[in-house]
């Protein structure tokens, strides 16, 4: 691969709100500049995880480098950028940002612009991108282009009239896409006979290299050979191998400013790889790191425990592997007297929590029981120290504590005026304060104030289902405040379960027991003897449900003289047994912990 | 001494005229069956198992299958005159044979009963044609009246099985179904509920949908339903699926349940024999052609047989006596696992199911009630250490 000077190197992201059209796009501009032959095309070529083809998310953000012959007859590189657009993901999604120095703000022009539109482009904005609005969609007949550009200039302040209007689908216009990057987007900016300074962008487990990191060079060169330091931790690595996406790993000669690639050093350490930190040259080091980005800070948090205590070493090392692949994941040891030995484990958002979880069932072959998911808690004593409370098992007696305080948002939700009432109804119900509401055509937006608590067991599938799909949802953390807050414990024939105790306002404490109640009645299959199933406040049931015993669960037949086919049964069965965890004399599935906690109407 | 203990003894019949596609017994369907070549394998195997076993009460015998009514009369005839030779009968010896009821069989019942089998067990299966149809039986429910009339005539004792709770069978069907089979005056019956077995052409129905088998609810009315039916033409259950007016229960099973010695003989058949302080289970190669070709080269079939170690022992005989409404005697059962029942068993769990009302212990007797058997998988699975 022949040197790129500055000049025609374009490193973009492309951002959306999600299904507006990102990952088709990313897919026709790799179609286009040949990237990848038509036979070796298959949809959504970037997002490569079973998981993202199967939910059709994207997850992970993902980066390719293309070859682009421009009108002007000049060659370009181009440096992608494809990022998921869940609002669980937005870090991400920064991190990419800070990679590029221009962003594609793909807009479906039937749809319009939607709460993740708005929270993604204001990050873009924070990077000091420039930005090129893309119109998608406009095949469809339902595309109102006109009025979309309008609503991008209203709602966005951004200049539309140039936007550029495609359709990802029927390849419509991708060369105008591929000449707005070339001339609307800048440049990188940088010095290669400067000392190294690389942003470490990402990194992953990778089965055949190892320790994969993905880098964005600022100065300086990167090369096969070269003894690098990370900066924040100064431990010193040899590069095995420098390569670029093409989209596939390809292998350089070397990386030099303003390009996007990999290295692969034999990185044994996960803690050596931390995300956002500056990779320099051992022997002329730069005398100051980049600016990094902020770190993640988790928002839910919930304990994931081996069902089988033998996995425990399993789950430590795969979390690690994860971690690298995800540094948004937060996770520290933590023993219970139920569950044993695991993990408590930090999330941004209940989707990224699900994600993970799957993850490591998936790709480490792991049994899980993930404990009730909880927000931070702030919480002063009596005495007037103060301490944060990720886990509800935790918290000290009622009387021990002074105040509690909890999390709150501020969201976004854009809605069409139709659902607005089921919307406003259902922010009530999770104690919002309206902040705002105006409209943008008939699309109304709300900002409301909610505590987070309230957010985040499942109050995007609600909002999802009471508005049909329609309505869009973004949040930013705004402070903590002060709450009547109440740990619910869930007993099972009277023994607590630990795993499904969890904090609420006391003006919802009652309803959230029932429900739980209703729930857990439902999730645990009929056993041998009844179980009762209560929700109390300290010493108070507040709500209970009996599970009745099953009625009836014998063989008929008994095999003859063959009593040995008998007792392998019955081997079998108590094998099986073992495998589930017990409380109170019960055994809960393990799909019956997350799934309990889910609220509906 | 153990070496006194009676015997039971079951002889298998390995062929069927057709595989009922329910079934996962080691049943098997030929063209021809070299009826002469089994007789000699039979009565070769009877002799090299009672040569070990030495001469001891012989208190059953019983012909299974398979289809053991297609035998040769004269077969059935030798067999129980080796067998009687070969041990010391009871004086109230119980022979019992599995009948079909197809025509063909009934047509032998006569020879059967002059052969000396006094206990006749038909498998009925069904009175409703097209049920009979579903579970691709060979006979009608005319002929199943018919077998069952000849066969009172013959036998002094009758027992016929059922299979219920079949895939969309009402609670109102199946009580009106079982009141017409009640009438017909069998001293026993064995009624059972449709179990999906692996393997088997229902498993793939099964899985694919096409059999939903009733929920726990369901299954549980009409296991109610069928005690209360049976009781009111005075038959008794005295196991999970086994109903008898008092005194006509099946010996030969009896002593499967209460764990006492049994030799099986024939293709896969399964036994426990006390050899001295020993107790063995034996069983025989499953196939029928190789088992025949093993016992002409080597006297017997027999294969993987295993020592029971008195652990072993304890739980089999947990198992199986807990299948009884009777229950398991303590005395009996130290003796015969030389373990004692109390350490047997997990002491929460007992307590529980004592208190749920599943279990009844005095001290010497340990019995599942009625609703404890009903949930007798998953008490045991509890229960049993
Ligand atoms: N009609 C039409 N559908 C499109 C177009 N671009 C994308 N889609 C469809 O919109 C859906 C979401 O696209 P995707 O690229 O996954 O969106 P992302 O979530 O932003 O990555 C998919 O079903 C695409 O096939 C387009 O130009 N026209
Ligand atoms: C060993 S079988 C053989 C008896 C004889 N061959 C017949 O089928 O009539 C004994 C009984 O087990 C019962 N049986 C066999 N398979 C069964 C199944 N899958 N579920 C319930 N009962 C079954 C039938 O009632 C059958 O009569
Ligand atoms: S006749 Fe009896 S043994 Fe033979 S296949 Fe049918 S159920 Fe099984
Ligand atoms: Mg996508």
């Amino acid at each position: 691969m022949t040197k790129t000077d500055l000049s025609h190197i374009r490193n973009f992201s492309i951002i959306a709100h999600i299904d507006h059209g990102k990952s088709t796009l990313a897919d026709r501009l790799i179609q286009t500049t040949g990237a990848l032959s038509a036979r070796e095309m298959t949809e959504q070529v970037l997002d490569s995880m079973e998981l993202e083809k199967e939910r059709g998310i994207t997850i992970k953000a993902q980066t390719v480098r293309l070859t682009y012959k421009a009108l002007n007859g000049e060659v370009y590189t181009l440096n992608l950028m494809d990022t998921p657009g869940h609002v669980d993901f937005a870090y991400e999604v920064s991190r990419s940002l800070a990679a590029c120095e221009g962003s594609l703000l793909v807009v479906d022009a039937s749809q319009g612009v939607e709460a993740q539109t708005l929270a993604n482009v204001y990050q873009a904005m924070d990077a000091n991108h420039e930005i090129v609005p893309v119109l998608n969609k406009i095949d469809l007949p339902a595309a109102e282009p006109d009025r979309v550009k309008q609503q991008i200039e209203d709602v966005i302040g951004l200049d539309a009239s140039e936007a550029v209007m495609i359709s990802a689908k029927s390849g419509i216009n991708i060369d105008g896409v591929l000449e707005a990057i070339v001339h609307r987007l800048p440049p990188p900016i940088g010095d290669a006979s400067a000392p190294l300074k690389a942003l470490l962008v990402d990194s992953w487990y990778d089965a055949y290299l190892g320790v994969v990191i993905l880098v964005r060079i600022k100065d300086g060169r990167m090369k096969r050979g070269q003894k690098i330091r990370m900066m924040s931790k100064g431990s010193t690595h040899n590069i095995e191998q420098v390569g670029v996406f093409a989209p596939r790993m390809t292998p350089v000669d070397d990386l030099g400013p303003g390009e996007l690639g990999y290295i692969t050093a034999a990185i044994k350490t996960v803690a050596d790889c931390n995300v956002g930190d500056t990779i320099t040259d051992d022997r002329a080091p730069a005398a100051e790191a980049l600016a990094g980005f902020k770190p993640s800070i988790p928002v839910v948090w919930c304990g994931l425990f081996p069902i089988d205590a033998d996995d425990f070493e399993k789950l430590r090392e795969s979390l690690g592997k994860l971690r690298l692949n995800d540094a948004s994941f937060h996770y520290e040891a933590e023993s219970s007297a139920a569950l044993g030995f695991g993990y408590r484990c930090g999330f941004l958002g209940l989707l990224h929590l699900e994600i993970i979880q799957e993850r490591l069932s998936r790709e480490f072959d792991l049994d899980l029981i993930a404990t009730a998911p909880s927000v931070v808690y702030r919480l002063e004593r009596n005495d007037g120290t103060e301490e944060e409370l990720h886990n509800p098992a935790d918290m000290p007696d009622p009387t021990l504590i002074k105040t509690i305080s909890e999390p709150w948002i501020k969201a976004t939700i854009m809605v069409p005026d139709d659902y607005l009432g089921s919307i406003l109804t259902l922010c009530n119900e999770r104690r919002g304060q309206q902040v705002d509401l105006t409209y943008v055509g008939n699309r109304a937006m709300a900002v409301y104030r909610l505590p987070l608590n309230e957010v985040v067991f499942d109050f995007y599938d609600r909002l999802k289902s009471v508005s049909r799909g329609y309505a869009s949802f973004d949040y930013a953390m705004d402070g903590y405040e002060e709450g009547d807050l109440v740990r619910i414990s869930i007993l099972v024939n009277q023994d607590p379960v630990d795993a499904l105790s969890f904090i609420a306002h006391r003006s919802q404490a009652d309803k959230r027991g029932r429900s739980i109640c209703e729930k857990l009645k439902d999730l645990i299959p009929k056993q041998l003897f009844k179980i009762a199933i209560q929700a109390a406040i300290g010493g108070r049931v507040i709500a209970r449900e009996t599970i009745g015993a099953l009625s009836k669960d014998v063989t008929a037949k008994c095999y003859g003289g063959d009593i040995s086919r008998k007792r392998k049964l019955l081997d079998k069965q108590k094998e099986g047994k073992k495998r589930m965890r017990q409380f109170g004399k019960v055994e809960i599935p393990q799909s019956a912990f997350l799934a309990a906690l889910k609220m509906d109407g | 001494m153990s070496g006194m203990e009676p015997l039971a003894l079951y002889i298998h019949w390995p062929f069927c005229l057709a595989k009922c596609p329910y079934c996962d017994f080691n049943s098997h369907v030929r063209e021809r069956i070299d009826q002469a070549r089994f007789f000699r394998a039979l009565r070769t195997e009877l002799a090299w198992e009672a040569a070990r076993l030495g001469r001891r009460p012989l208190a059953s015998i019983f012909f299974g299958g398979g289809t053991p009514s297609l035998m040769d009369p004269a077969t059935v005839a030798a067999l129980i005159a080796d067998a009687t030779t070969l041990f010391d009968p009871l004086p109230n010896l119980e022979i019992t044979l599995e009948a079909n009821p197809t025509s063909v069989e009934a047509a032998r019942l006569r020879d059967f009963a002059e052969a000396g089998v006094n206990r006749i067990s038909i498998g009925v299966q069904s009175l409703n044609p097209i049920d009979l149809a579903r579970l691709g039986r060979q006979h009608t429910p005319t002929e199943a009246i018919a077998a069952l009339e000849l066969a009172r005539a013959r036998f002094p004792r009758l027992s016929f099985d059922l299979i219920y709770a079949r895939p969309g069978q009402t609670l109102s069907a199946w009580r009106c179904e079982l009141r017409q089979a009640l009438a017909l005056a069998a001293d026993h019956l064995s009624l059972y509920q449709l179990t999906i077995e692996p393997g088997t052409a229902y498993e793939a129905l099964h899985r694919q949908g096409q059999i939903i088998l009733p929920d726990d609810d369901t299954a549980a009315a009409l296991y109610d339903a069928t005690a209360e039916e049976a009781a009111n033409f005075g038959l008794q259950p005295y196991e999970i699926s086994n109903y008898a007016q008092p005194g006509s229960e099946s010996r030969h099973n009896l002593a499967y349940w209460r764990y006492h010695d049994y030799a099986g003989i024939g293709p896969g058949a399964h036994g426990r024999v006390s050899l001295g302080d020993t107790l063995i289970a034996t069983r025989r190669h499953r196939a029928p052609e190789p088992w025949a070709q093993r016992v002409e080269t080597q006297g017997h079939g027999s294969t993987a047989e295993e020592i029971v170690a008195p652990e072993e022992r304890g739980r089999e005989m947990l198992l199986m006596g807990l299948r009884l409404a009777e229950g398991i005697d303590a005395a009996r059962f130290a003796t015969r696992t030389k373990k004692s029942l109390i350490d047997a068993i997990d002491h929460q769990t007992l307590a529980r199911a004592i208190d749920a009302g599943y279990i009844t212990w005095d001290n010497t007797r340990l019995r599942a009630t009625g609703e404890g058997r009903k949930r007798l998988d998953s008490l045991l699975t509890a229960l049993v250490l």
